[in-house]
């Protein structure tokens, strides 16, 4: 039993052990700073490895584009400002939050087409047990 | 047979779903277009390699030219070397390497070993004008006009292929 509590507990450490090295040391000015540098590398896409975000890629990369955007929040830039930044250089894809326009309407527009078909295969199904 | 018919739809439901994935898994890219397309190059100053000379993007006006981003510390930048070596002496165009995140110590001795055929060499010792060029990985290719303007963006390597279909038309479409 004991090695088992030992292994579990280790691997809890190391687990903990990662989200403490992702948290970088920015000297922000107010708490509000430091949130909106949180909720920024959450939205945006580390070009590395495209399936993380920003906080969470230990790539160099993605280092460089944390300190920008902490360099950007410190500076008193918006969110918006420093979005339009990334997806100027990056794309849109860079975005977690993707805009609307003709490229992401498919996107943003097919789960709607997914329930309307759902509602209409329902409503058919019900209105047929009625008759 | 209302009724088959209705059971079969879940099932073709379900194998066209597979088939578009499958397809996605052959086709997907992790190449992005670039937003910088026909966009002046940003504004940069760097020193170069070998004299520490600080250039600026409008020391390279007046003539197309390429702008391959390398490091020594980036294997596949070795495997498109002799290639972009074959370009750079072919005279076709001006090859300019921007040397990313790297220390020039060891930029210097990856040149000597592989071979220099650069134009002239900048350092972007931060990577801020590759931040600003939206590069990613390195190697990365710009393709940029007379007057500043980026024409073209390989991502990745330099393949026989996608200079003799990418690169070398849009050089001749330049010339006047």
């Amino acid at each position: 039993m004991r090695p088992l509590i030992l292994s579990l507990s280790l691997l809890l450490a190391w687990l903990f052990s990662g989200q403490a090295a992702a948290i970088d040391v920015y000297e922000f000015q107010n708490p509000e700073q430091e949130a909106l540098y949180q909720q920024l590398t959450k939205e945006l896409r580390c070009l590395v490895c495209q399936n993380q975000n920003l906080a969470d890629s230990d790539a160099g990369l993605a280092k460089d584009l944390k300190d920008q955007v902490a360099e950007f929040v410190i500076a008193g830039q918006d969110a918006e400002t420093i979005k339009q930044y990334m997806v100027e250089r990056y794309g849109d894809f860079v975005d977690y939050d993707p805009p609307m326009n003709a490229s992401t309407l498919f996107l943003w527009f097919s789960p709607l087409v997914v329930f309307i078909l759902g509602a209409v295969i329902l409503i058919y199904n019900i209105r047929k047990r009625h008759d | 047979m209302k009724k088959i018919l209705f059971a079969v739809i879940p099932l073709l439901v379900f194998f066209g779903l597979l088939l578009l994935l499958f397809i996605n898994l052959s086709t997907h890219s992790e190449v992005l277009p670039s937003p910088l397309i026909g966009k002046p190059v940003p504004a940069f100053e760097h020193p170069t390699l070998y004299t520490g000379e600080l250039k600026t993007q409008e020391d390279f006006l007046g003539q197309p030219w390429l702008l391959n981003v390398f490091g020594s510390w980036c294997p596949s930048c070795q495997v498109e070397h002799p290639l972009v070596t074959a370009l750079a002496n072919s005279k076709q165009i001006k090859v300019v390497g921007l040397n990313w995140k790297d220390e020039p110590q060891d930029a210097k001795a990856w040149l000597q070993r592989w071979g220099d055929p650069y134009h002239e060499i900048l350092v972007d010792y931060e990577g801020d004008t590759a931040i600003n060029l939206g590069v990613y990985g390195a190697p990365e290719t710009f393709l940029i006009d007379a007057n500043g303007v980026i024409v073209h963006k390989i991502s990745g390597v330099l393949t026989p292929q996608n200079i003799q279909e990418q690169i070398i038309p849009k050089i001749k479409e330049m010339q006047p």
